[in-house]
């Protein structure tokens, strides 16, 4: 790992200051996705750190509602400008700090600046660890097949689709097999999955055969709000598949059940009455 | 009164907040029209005279048409005729009065072949192209009583005539030699580019030959 | 008043669009069919990424100066003997298009395809004034049978199979042999073939859309396949084109580098089988009477051409072209001008999943898919198109094969703005995310509420992974199963096993 050539660009020689973001969703429902994303950035010699921290806005900015977009987007700019990059593991929540914060704040003389000093310093997990700081492996294991979902926003709007399946191929004992229609989206769309449950589940409910139909044993993918979509659609098909974000198979850390599913012992201490001895 | 004309204009220009009579605007649209600059033009078609008539087979070829190479005119009769009979099509022929096809030696064969545009009755018409465009495998032909529009569209079986000094690289190839011909900013009635026989996937997306136009497309490329 | 819309039951459109397992089938054939060819044929051109951006350019160009270039034009149609005329909407366009039939005493008219003449509605207006409006593009005139609207822009009928149009030639082509056989997919088109190839002779009157209208030489193109376009356009007296402004090029050299995206990206050919350019009415030889001689400067070359030219033996005698605005002009210098840009491919709803789930008549207007649900509220208006700039994930995968890089997420974003800041979305969406903004804006109350939020569910789901059923997410969990959460969040698990760094 080329931790030597790494250093802050405030304080050359100095580990880079990295925000972790973890989203909030990650935040709520998966902190395993977290702890994964700041091993893998430890791993590869960078300091993390995690600014207090609600949601990027996206809810709102796709939903038209942009003074709210706004106003969590400069909340998000004062607490994670300080650090020398903002790491996120997801490629829809990296995209709309990286692509559409710009967008927000263009021609605001007094924030502009600032909007574009963040986007230009934050990125999508996965691709600033092979992009940024040239990593190209993991010290990992994971027994099994697995596939790769390519969230749509993680692919289109920054280009991420290869340096997924590079890391992955680095880890021992995986193997990568393709699904059909893989860049195909999921039919989650944030909000559209219950505003238009009926469509997105048309499409979910595909994506979930192309999946099973890959024979592999765990789907991946690298944003929690697809994983949720495709996992609560397989699970409730009645399909024995795994569902994880592929930082969790980077880092190593698959002792936490997959997305929607329990381990027999957690299930048996969870409904244990209390009082009672297992 | 403002006429529709007036309202919409007034409203473009309302849009584009300009008054319309700008001298710098109407420079900038003077120029391009003027110069018609070449934009981007594929590589695959800038290649020696040999390539490109290669280039234009096999791209005829990929589009369902069928072809073939004649040393001179003197040998189209002989070609239209044999390509009729092999496909076991009516020995017809209608033409328009192309100099060059009304120089072949027609009486040598046993087509009978009338002059003029097609009123829907013909089985099989032969046309002059202008120009064959390699890229894209396309004929491009212009109207007038030489090659009457109604030939490329009413007969089942089209035959186009191309000599080899004609082959062009690409599609914008084709405007210098118009613009000779007719002048700049002027055209003929019409220009047809046509890649291939007529199609229709309409049919649960399933590609048939000869929907409204020719069933068949053959080319006579001459002199190469 | 446009062609009429069920856009506003986009959702009841929806639902039972994907209980038709007809539609669904027929369908899950177009997906593969557009997508792959599209790819290969952009894979085969190298140029094919430059050519976007360069038609993007050449566009936005022509959008800017489009006054000027439409004068140009106009000037240029009148040189060479066509007449223009300026439609604002819908109503007007069908009107003149009326008049000019009225005035050749026209009873039967042939139609290319074109979504300019749905859009305003013109069969429908011809009939009820006594003229018989014939569509000749197969897919069209299946749908005209059966009194549908196309479901695809370039693909009317993708929405049916070949039983189902069998049945129709059946129940209108009557004076057909009963006992025909029918069920190959050729003997349907030759049967149409035949059919239309009566029609054709004996129309009085040619009506055609554009793909392109060019400002240097005042001519109108076709792009078409079965070459029913230019039948329509070479046999009657008289050629009628309606095209709305956008579909303004500035030069011949301009318009073949736009024509390198657009079949490629619409069927995957390099060409499609005619692109034709039409320039006025049929000529007339300069030894005529009927010569208009020395009415306009001629330079030398013309006069030379003109006086070797015997005049043409077929073409129409009158060209007529309707310039229709409908709302268009009023896009332009905004938000929504890049849409302005389309050049119909159909490239965004051949990659769209919505699309592919529910076909194009949901949509409820003329135009379907990602283009459509920016181009229909600007046309229509937003409150009876609502729906549809909200009826997508943001894939973005239509913004990536659109040949003009036309931004169509952005723009369905735009939309969702303007809804939102006049409050056209549902009470309960704005509740919900004004809630969650309340919170999401309070980072301390945020994480507080958060970490007791999801001790609750865990607790709630203890021992089983996922909710089939949970309170306020029936939404969700009516379709698919909602995670568990693991019960401390991350913040807070950070700060416990960290510190605060």
């Amino acid at each position: 790992m080329p931790v030597e050539s790494l250093a802050s660009p405030d304080q050359p020689g100095a580990a880079p200051r990295v925000a972790l973001f973890a989203t909030c969703l990650v935040d709520a429902m998966r902190p395993t996705v977290g702890f994964a994303a700041a091993k893998l950035l430890e791993d590869a010699g960078c300091t993390v750190h995690v600014p207090p921290q609600t949601c990027c806005g996206q809810p709102a900015f796709n939903n038209g509602d942009r003074q709210t977009s706004r106003d969590l987007a400069l909340q998000m700019i004062a607490a994670f400008e300080p650090y020398d990059y903002v790491v996120v593991p997801s490629g829809s929540c990296g995209g709309m700090i990286s692509k559409h914060y710009p967008e927000l704040f263009a021609g605001d003389p007094n924030l502009a600046g600032r909007a574009e000093r963040l986007a230009a310093k934050t990125f999508e997990l996965v691709s600033f660890l092979t992009d940024v700081l040239g990593v190209t492996s993991v010290s990992a294991t994971f027994e099994g097949r697995v596939t790769y979902h390519d969230s749509c926003s993680g692919l289109r709007e920054l280009g991420i689709q290869s340096q997924p399946r590079k890391l992955l191929a680095s880890v021992q004992g995986l193997s990568l097999v393709e699904m059909k229609d893989n860049d195909v989206c999921c039919g989650f769309g944030g909000t559209f999955a219950v505003k238009y449950g009926e469509i997105s589940d048309k499409i979910v409910s595909e994506k979930a055969v192309n999946a099973q139909a890959s024979e592999a044993g765990t789907l991946l993918a690298g944003d929690l709000g697809c994983l949720m979509n495709m996992a609560g659609k397989l699970s409730r098909k009645g399909s024995a598949m795994d569902v994880r974000h592929v930082a969790e198979v980077l880092a190593g850390m698959t002792a936490t059940p997959p997305i929607g599913k329990v381990t027999p012992d957690a299930a048996a201490k969870e409904t244990t009455p209390r009082g009672t001895t297992p | 009164m403002t006429t529709s004309r007036d309202n919409l204009f007034a409203s473009i220009r309302r849009s584009l907040h300009v008054k319309g009579d700008e001298r710098l605007r109407a420079g900038i649209v003077e120029d391009r029209l003027d110069r018609a600059p070449k934009g981007i033009i594929p590589d695959r078609a800038q290649i020696d005279a040999p390539a490109k008539l290669a280039l234009l087979l096999e791209k005829l070829v990929g589009v369902q048409a069928t072809t073939a190479v004649l040393a001179d005119y003197s040998e189209v009769p002989a070609a239209v005729a044999d390509y009729l009979r092999a496909n076991n099509l009516p020995a017809t022929l209608k033409r328009g009065d192309d100099p060059r096809l009304a120089a072949c030696p027609w009486d040598k064969t046993a087509l009978d072949v009338s002059v003029g545009r097609s009123d829907g009755g013909d089985l099989n018409a032969i046309s002059h192209a202008e120009a064959g465009i390699a890229e894209t495998g396309t004929m491009a032909l212009i109207s007038g009583p030489e090659n009457p529009t109604t030939l490329n569209f009413l007969p089942d079986n089209h035959i186009v005539v191309l000599s080899a000094t004609d082959v062009v690289g690409d599609l914008e190839a084709i405007w210098p030699r118009i613009r000779a011909k007719y002048g700049k900013g002027e055209m003929p009635r019409t220009v047809n580019f046509i890649t291939g026989p007529s199609r229709s996937g309409d049919i649960e997306q399933t590609i048939l030959l000869g929907a409204h136009g020719p069933r068949r497309l053959h080319v006579l490329i001459v002199g190469a | 008043m446009s062609a009429q819309s069920t856009a506003h039951s986009f959702k009841a459109n929806a639902t039972g669009a994907m209980a038709d397992a007809q539609l669904t089938g027929n369908l899950k054939a177009v997906r593969q069919n557009f997508i792959d060819k599209r790819a290969k044929a952009a894979s085969e051109l190298p140029e094919f990424e430059a050519l976007r951006e360069n038609a993007k350019e050449i566009k936005n160009h022509t959008l800017a100066h489009l006054d000027l270039y439409l004068e140009k034009y106009e000037a240029k149609v009148t040189a060479s003997g066509g007449y223009v005329h300026f439609a604002a909407d819908a109503e007007e366009a069908r009107q003149i298009t009326l008049d000019i039939c009225r005035k050749v005493g026209a009873k039967t008219v042939t139609k290319g395809k074109s979504m300019i003449t749905e859009e305003v509605g013109l069969n429908a207006f011809l009939e009820a004034n006594g003229v018989t409006p014939v569509e000749t593009d197969l897919g069209e005139y299946i749908i005209q049978l059966r009194g549908e609207a196309p479901s695809h822009i370039i693909a009317p009928a993708v929405h049916l199979n070949k039983e189902q149009i069998e049945s129709d030639f059946r129940r209108v082509h009557t004076h057909l042999d009963a006992n025909r056989d029918l069920t190959e997919k050729t003997s349907l088109l030759t049967e149409a073939r035949a059919v239309l190839r009566e029609k054709f002779l004996v129309a009085d009157v040619g009506i055609t859309g554009a793909n392109f209208l060019i400002a240097e030489t005042g001519t109108s193109i076709i792009v078409t396949n079965e070459g029913n376009g230019d039948l329509t356009q070479v046999l009657p007296k008289v050629h009628v084109v309606m095209a709305s402004i956008e579909k303004m090029v500035p030069t011949l050299e301009d318009v073949s580098q736009i024509l390198r995206l657009l079949a490629r990206s619409a069927t995957g050919q390099e060409m499609s089988v005619y692109t034709t350019l039409s320039t006025g009415p049929r000529r007339k030889g300069a030894f005529s009477s009927e010569v208009d001689a020395g009415s306009r400067e001629e330079n030398a070359t013309k006069k030379e051409a003109r006086a070797q030219a015997r005049g043409d033996v077929d073409g129409p005698e009158e060209y007529h072209v309707i310039i229709l605005d409908n709302g268009r002009s009023a896009m332009l210098g905004g938000e929504f001008q890049d849409m302005l840009r389309c050049i119909r491919c159909a490239a965004c709803m051949n990659h769209c999943p919505v699309y592919h789930q529910i076909g194009g008549h949901a949509y409820g207007w003329i135009y379907p898919g990602p283009m459509g649900s920016v181009l229909t509220p600007s046309l229509i208006g937003v409150d009876e198109a609502g729906h549809l700039p909200n009826a997508s994930t943001f894939c973005g995968r239509c913004e990536s094969v659109c040949p003009m890089k036309i931004p169509l997420p952005k723009m369905m974003r735009h939309w969702r703005e303007r809804e939102f800041e006049r409050n056209l979305n549902p009470a309960i969406a704005r509740y919900g995310l004004g809630l969650w903004a309340f919170f999401a804006r309070r980072p301390k109350l945020y994480a507080l509420s958060t970490r007791i939020a999801m001790k609750a569910m865990r607790l709630l789901g203890r021992g089983k992974g996922r909710f089939t059923w949970l309170l306020g997410a029936s939404a969700w969990t009516k379709y698919r199963d909602f995670a568990v959460p693991e019960g401390e969040t991350f913040q807070a698990k950070w700060k416990r096993e960290r510190g605060v760094k």
